[in-house]
């Protein structure tokens, strides 16, 4: 990680350096091979040295105004012609202008008889014909080793190749060698020992019957290069190595957020959903709804009018359309309107590293807000778990440079233990949220929790994960005594909750009709009580007045009998006195 | 008319093949610059065609630093090298031309070698 291109920078103007044009191989080089020195590149049968070769000279030609020459000891100039065209490389033209001479070397064995000492200044003189007469800068040999086929004595081809390679450099020409690679040394005959500056060695390795090419700088005196063992590939446009660690961690990042297209899952997020430009991973085992909710993601940055790419592994683009259409995700107006672009490829139909390259090509030519990889897990079956972390690393390396949303989702082979490969990858990414299945009263329920969300405040909670014609919401599982119930038992809970619920408050109304009846009992009870006691009042009062009356009537009979009998007041009085008690013992 | 035709090139080849041992041999030598071993095997060509040929050859000198075109059109890549482009098939014998045997069977005169030395 000390190897950072800045730093690079000061050896590299003490070493001139001749940059090829090849993508990623100047980066790994710290700026191209080393001008006016011979370079070995060598590796085994078909593994890209003549095109690698052949790239370094065209490039030469059209990019740095460098003239070339292309000797060739295996090819002819017309083989060679349809063999870089397949990289979209013009030859013919470029000889037509000058800019590049292919000179055949042809060397019949079976015509040659060796008649004592001889050098190879025939080959000499045709290279230097052929330097001289373009003016040209660089210089590819392929394959030299032909000559060891094609010329006996051995002692003294060396001893001229030597000399060939002290030549080239004396003639200041920047040299590409390439060499069949040998069995215990990197070349079939040692070529190694006389270029002493750079040395490339080019791989082609079959994994699981997929083959992934490498490319490793062996040797490049005087100057810091990347040791690693470098992927690379050939597509139409050329080759690109691919430098896993070319970018570093040193991205910006935004602040912005953006939603999920699930508005309960934005609440589990902090209330607001992703962070924009963070890598998000979905893990969860088959049938959990992973691509819905990756569907959901897209459709919701699709509305907000961000392009959005689509990586398809399993599903081809028309069949996730009509399966979204199902749950209420309607994908295709975004397709047709270009803001949503399926891509869909089988996994085993290259190696990662081609799907590496591909993907970055699309990426770069649709230049999405969003990126979707469904499910990258496919992917290992593409390369093993190392190489697909590899892989993913630089995926999203990349991803993050260019301030791109991604959702991977990732698929989880049953069970609850989380693979280890997931664990790896988990700690590339910022957010993890995990799908998974609920088993239990005879259903199956989908449950979803966030694992983890870097840099947010979220929800602990797991939620159910409802998915219906009207696509997804999340609910709150029961959590209760019993554990957590999700599905029909969180429906049967919630209705038995109901019912008792009810039962409680009809038994309250009962209990209050009870008492409101009794207190309307007392009430009556009181009320009759009181209407006796003023039966009895009134009885009273009658009675009283009855009383008084009689008294008065009795007095004043008395009054008018003593009136008759002239009887004194006395007499009135004592009988005044007695009379009431007289007159209640009657009653 | 393609039979005539086809039986006239038959014609000229039975023509040519009759006629191969009276035509001359032909010998192209390409050297690199006066050297010794230019020198020596432009001596040993000499040589060699007036004792093996009698006057019936060809024999063509080429300093390839003088014309290096025709280094490159008659596909060389040692010097020096004696090139019999005639008769077919084309020979190239590499080297200073001292290894006798060697030169001899390049050339097909096995027989005569031998009977030489």
């Amino acid at each position: 990680m000390k190897n950072t291109p800045p730093k690079s920078v000061s050896p590299a103007v003490r070493f001139p350096k001749c940059p090829t044009g090849i993508s990623g191989l100047d980066e790994i080089t710290g700026g191209g091979l080393p001008r006016g020195r011979p370079t070995l590149v060598c590796g085994g049968t078909g593994c890209g040295k003549t095109l690698l070769a052949a790239e370094f000279l065209v490039r030469g030609a059209t990019q740095f105004g460098e003239p070339g020459v292309f000797m060739c000891f295996e090819e002819t100039d017309a083989e060679l012609r349809i063999n870089v065209a397949s990289l979209g490389f013009d030859l013919g033209g470029l000889v037509r202008r000058k800019k590049i001479v292919i000179e055949h070397v042809r060397i019949e064995r079976n015509e040659i008889y060796e008649t004592g000492e001889y050098d190879l200044e025939g080959l000499f003189v045709r290279l230097n014909y052929a330097i001289d007469s373009i003016g040209a800068k660089r210089v590819v040999l392929d394959t030299l080793e032909a000559l060891f086929a094609g010329l006996p004595n051995e002692a003294i081809l060396r001893a001229e190749l030597r000399r060939l390679f002290r030549w080239l450099k004396d003639k200041g020409v920047t040299a590409v060698i390439t060499a069949e690679r040998g069995r215990e040394q990197l070349t079939r005959h040692g070529l190694e020992e006389y270029v002493s500056d750079c040395v490339i060695l080019l791989d082609h390795r079959v994994h699981d019957q997929i083959a992934t090419r490498h490319l490793r700088v062996v040797k490049y005196r005087g100057a810091m290069h990347g040791t690693n063992e470098f992927p690379f590939l050939i597509a139409e446009d050329g080759i690109s190595v691919l430098p896993i660690t070319s970018l570093g961690l040193n991205y910006n990042v935004l602040n912005g957020r953006i939603s999920t297209g699930i508005p309960r899952l934005n609440a589990m997020l902090g209330g607001r959903g992703f962070f924009r430009g963070s890598s998000i991973l979905l893990t969860g085992t088959p049938g959990t709804g992973k691509t819905i909710t990756a569907a959901c993601f897209a459709q919701a940055s699709a509305k907000r009018g961000e392009r959005v790419l689509f990586f398809s592994f399993e599903e081809s683009p028309n069949q996730i359309i009509r399966n979204m259409r199902s749950v209420g995700l309607r994908l295709e107006p975004f397709v047709k309107s270009g803001l949503l672009r399926f891509h869909a490829t089988r996994p085993m139909q290259y190696g990662l590293e081609m799907h590496l390259a591909i993907m970055f090509k699309e990426i770069a030519a649709f230049r999405p807000r969003v990126v979707v990889v469904d499910p990258i897990t496919s992917l290992i079956a593409a390369g093993t778990d190392f190489e697909t972390k590899g892989m993913v690393t630089r995926l999203i390396d990349y991803l993050k440079s260019e301030k791109i949303t991604s959702l991977f989702t990732s698929l989880t082979h049953g069970g609850h233990a989380l693979q280890q490969s997931e664990i790896a990858m988990s700690s590339l990414m910022d957010s993890w949220l995990l799908l998974q299945d609920f088993e239990g009263n005879g259903e199956r329920n989908r449950v979803l929790y966030v694992i983890k969300a870097r840099g947010m405040s979220h929800s602990n909670q797991v939620r159910e994960f409802v998915i219906s014609s009207r696509g997804i919401d999340l609910v709150d599982a029961y959590i209760g005594p019993n554990g957590v119930l999700t599905g029909a038992s969180r429906l049967a809970q919630a209705a038995r909750e109901t019912a008792e619920a009810l039962d409680g408050k009809q038994e309250a109304a009962r209990r209050k009709r009870l008492l409101e009846r009794k207190r309307a009992t007392i009430e009556q009870q009181i009320a009759g009580l009181r209407s006796e006691y003023e039966a009895d009042e009134v009885e009273l009062k009658r009675m009283d007045e009855q009383v008084g009356a009689r008294a008065r009537v009795l007095s004043s009979e008395r009054t008018e009998l003593g009136r008759l009998r002239h009887a004194d007041a006395l007499v009135t009085a004592g009988a005044d006195a007695t009379g009431p008690n007289r007159i209640i013992e009657n009653d | 008319m393609k039979a005539k035709r086809a039986s006239g090139a038959t014609k000229k080849f039975e023509r040519a093949l009759a006629a191969a041992p009276g035509r001359k041999y032909v010998l192209r030598l390409y050297v690199a610059g006066a050297t010794n071993r230019s020198r020596h095997a432009v001596l040993r060509a000499r040589e060699l065609c007036e004792s093996e040929f009698g006057g019936n050859f060809e024999l063509e000198v080429i300093d390839v630093y003088q014309q290096p075109i025709l280094a490159r059109d008659g596909q060389i890549v040692a010097t020096p090298t004696l090139v019999r482009e005639f008769p077919l098939p084309v020979r190239r014998l590499i080297g200073n031309l001292s290894n006798t045997a060697e030169l001899f069977v390049g050339l097909d005169l096995g027989t005569r070698g031998k009977t030489i030395h």
